[in-house]
């Protein structure tokens, strides 16, 4: 269609203020300047209002005077006669298609409630760049922790291991609780995992206890404070579990992240059983939870412990793609991994001081570290091959 | 009948400023100020002596006046205050020496109160989240300030074992924050752009100027001996700290921030200490149940209140962060921060 017909609202295409009456008002009347006629500053009115629309088609939109510039004065038109002409396609892209992409682009990615996720999304900016926000004693930030670091981790879970986790009614929903688990994989993915499925499936947040040097290496030391770490030590393993924190531990420590591939699935020797102690004194249940996957990640065939000497570290690992393949060699394999939450072990019945009892301690470390090899063979059998 | 107190390190801010404070306390008779420098403010009601306390005449001041309550706040961790490296040692451990000889020596005395530093603590990765008093360091102190401290402590513990009649207390203070104070520390905040240990980000503890007055005026006034751990509440990151000042942090690699401090020392540009390094890199927390429980302090202001006090002398509003959601202490602080 070629050209579109306006119907103008209020005064009907006359002059004036919108009173329907043929006579400009006595206040429009004095705004014309040095004119002293109504008609002559209507006259001059109509060429400014429309002085390229006039000649083709007629006016254009807006205060729609009928009257060409010979009419002596403004006609009182029976029919609107305001129409408007298609004007050619600007150069570039109009503002509403960009304003259309960017409104798809961020329901794409924020969803359905888009404005008020991303209302939230800058305001926890914002705080973030102003530091508004608040840590416990442990440096331990949730909001970071939750909204930053697991949401990163989520699709690496979901899709690339395709986690399948087993026995979360065994997690205690409040009150402290201490879980077990075995330790694998070169790299600790497996903590991270498990932080992220314990959030997921019970909304609470596993504090890790990790090994000194986690807070000795730069740029993890952060991290790990911030997302809920700590030392692992008695003080603050009893600290965590006294608040009634859920607090994880992988008690193999380097012997089991570091062990070579060909003895994958073979619990490493449980330490001193001080997480035992921990929980003893604080009486708490000890979960033993046993994690099938991670030994396949990064699979360890060497170790340059010379290199790993010289630089102060427990081990520096060869894998079959790393250091080959450089930083690809860092992809870790898409194994598919299955967590199993064991039925809790009470530790109420004893007494706080039975917790230096060694003979007890050992019992009970042996006890998980029973219920962990079981569950990992179990687990190994149902899980179809590596990839599936 | 009130206490007569006589308190060492005068000449400096904090001595000063809590010998003024325990002045006004109606409970404190009189408070003797010993340094040998006159002290630079405001004194009040506060009687001056000048003395040495590394010299034996500090016991004749004791003696004579009838002092029942020392209150030791003369170990200092400023080299350049101090004239040098050499003599700030020898004024911390052998001036507490002598002072503690004085101490031994004085049949009326009935209390000794320390300001020491959670600095003994030191900060490394082997560090628990929270240390409690009966913890040490986790690695053994390579430099000074930390020894020093550590070794004043053991003079003062032997003090108490020598004379079981004298109750000795020992403030282990977090690093004091608020209007007023200077140390390195506060300097350090006030730097344009803010040096950070690339990687690392510490959990620091902050004490109100205040908060140390108090404590101290507890200590004295109170009859609990013991060591004693004395922090806001809470814990502030160092980048939290640093954006909340609105300065911009600049990261740099562990090894260059120890070339940078150790060169800007020897040109005696800074008083930043090795100590102060390690806690930029590690931070360090201490628990202050026993100070709650068994001296019957609070303070007043939380870590991060403390830090938005001293935040507003430099012109900037700071704010302590957001309320806390869980029914915290750091409520009771509100009205007055």
């Amino acid at each position: 269609m070629d050209e579109a017909r306006i119907i103008p609202i209020g005064t009907g295409g006359r002059p004036g203020r919108g009173t329907g009456r043929a006579k400009p008002s006595a206040a429009a009347r004095k705004l014309a300047a040095d004119a002293g006629p109504a008609q002559a500053a209507v006259a001059k009115a109509v060429p400014k209002s429309g002085p390229k629309a006039v000649p083709k088609s007629g006016p254009k939109v807006g205060h729609g005077s009928a009257a060409p510039k010979s009419t002596p004065k403004p006609k009182v038109v029976a029919e609107p006669v305001a129409v408007t002409q298609e004007r050619g396609t600007l150069p570039g892209i109009p503002i509403s298609d960009w304003l259309a992409a960017i409104e798809t682009g961020a329901r794409e990615v924020f969803g359905q409630e888009w404005e008020r996720r991303l209302a939230e999304y800058l305001a926890f900016l914002r705080r973030r760049i102003q530091g508004e926000y608040n840590v416990d004693d442990f440096g331990f930030d949730a909001e970071f922790t939750d909204r930053l670091f697991l949401a990163m981790a989520r699709p690496l879970t979901q899709k690339w291991f395709r986690l399948e986790v087993r026995g979360v009614e065994n997690i205690p929903a409040t009150g402290g609780a201490l879980v077990v688990s075995n330790h694998s994989g070169t790299v600790p993915v497996d903590g991270l995992m498990t932080m992220l499925a314990v959030h997921d499936q019970t909304g609470r947040f596993l504090r890790p206890l990790g090994a000194d040097l986690v807070f000795r290496l730069p740029a993890i030391s952060g991290l790990a404070r911030r997302t809920g770490a700590t030392l692992a030590c008695q003080a603050d393993a009893e600290r965590l579990l006294n608040a009634g924190e859920l607090v994880g531990v992988w008690p193999e420590g380097f012997k089991g992240i570091g062990k070579p591939f060909s003895e994958r699935y073979k619990l490493q020797r449980f330490g001193r059983g001080g997480f035992v102690s921990a929980a003893l004194s604080a009486g708490v249940p000890i979960v033993p939870l046993s994690v099938v996957g991670a030994e396949e990640i990064y699979p360890m065939v060497g170790n340059l412990s010379p290199l790993a000497r010289l630089l102060n570290l427990p081990y520096l690992p060869v894998t079959p793609f790393f250091p080959l393949l450089g930083p690809l060699g860092l992809v870790p394999l898409p194994s598919k991994w299955l967590m199993e939450f064991a039925e809790p072990i009470r530790t109420d019945a004893y007494d706080a001081t039975e917790a230096e009892d060694p003979m007890l301690v050992f019992d009970v470390t042996d006890q998980v570290r029973e219920t962990i090899q079981q569950n990992l063979f179990t687990l190994l059998r149902d899980r179809q091959s590596v990839f599936r | 009948m009130g206490r007569v107190v006589l308190v060492t390190g005068v000449s400096r801010d904090v001595g000063r400023r809590f010998a003024c404070f325990a002045a006004a306390d109606p409970s404190v008779d009189r408070v003797i100020g010993v340094d040998v420098v006159p002290p630079r403010g405001d004194i009040g009601d506060v009687d001056f002596v000048r003395a040495d306390i590394r010299n034996p005449l500090i016991a004749k001041v004791i003696a004579r006046e009838g002092v029942d309550t020392v209150v030791h706040m003369s170990v200092i961790a400023t080299p350049n205050s101090a004239g040098g490296r050499v003599a700030m040692k020898e004024l911390n451990v052998i001036g507490t020496m002598q002072l503690l000889a004085a101490c031994q020596k004085a049949e009326n005395l009935k209390h000794l109160i320390v300001k020491s530093s959670t600095t003994v603590y030191g900060a490394s990765s082997r560090d628990p989240a929270m240390f409690t008093e009966d913890m040490g360091p986790k690695r053994p102190p390579r430099s000074g300030y930390q020894r020093e401290i550590e070794e004043i402590e053991g003079y003062v513990r032997s003090f108490a074992r020598r004379r079981p009649d004298v109750r000795v207390a020992i403030l282990r203070c977090a690093n004091v924050m608020g209007p007023h104070v200077v140390s390195p520390l506060t300097d350090y905040f006030q730097m344009p752009v803010i040096p950070m240990v690339l990687g690392f980000d510490p959990r620091l503890q902050f004490l109100h100027e205040d908060d140390l007055n108090g404590a101290l005026l507890r200590a004295v006034v109170s009859d609990v001996g013991g060591t004693f751990n004395v922090a806001g509440d809470g814990m502030v990151m160092l980048s939290q700290a640093v954006r909340r000042v609105g300065r911009a942090p600049m990261p740099m690699p562990a090894f260059a921030v120890r070339q940078a401090v150790a060169a800007l020392r020897s040109a005696r540009l800074t008083e930043f200490s090795p100590e102060m390094v390690s806690l930029i890199t590690y931070g360090r927390g201490v628990d202050t149940t026993r100070t709650r429980e068994v001296l019957g302090f609070e303070p007043a202001y939380t870590s991060a209140q403390a830090f938005a006090d001293f935040g507003r002398r430099l012109g900037k509003e700071t704010s302590a962060g957001p309320a806390l959601a869980a029914p915290s202490r750091a409520f009771s602080g509100a009205s007055r921060g």
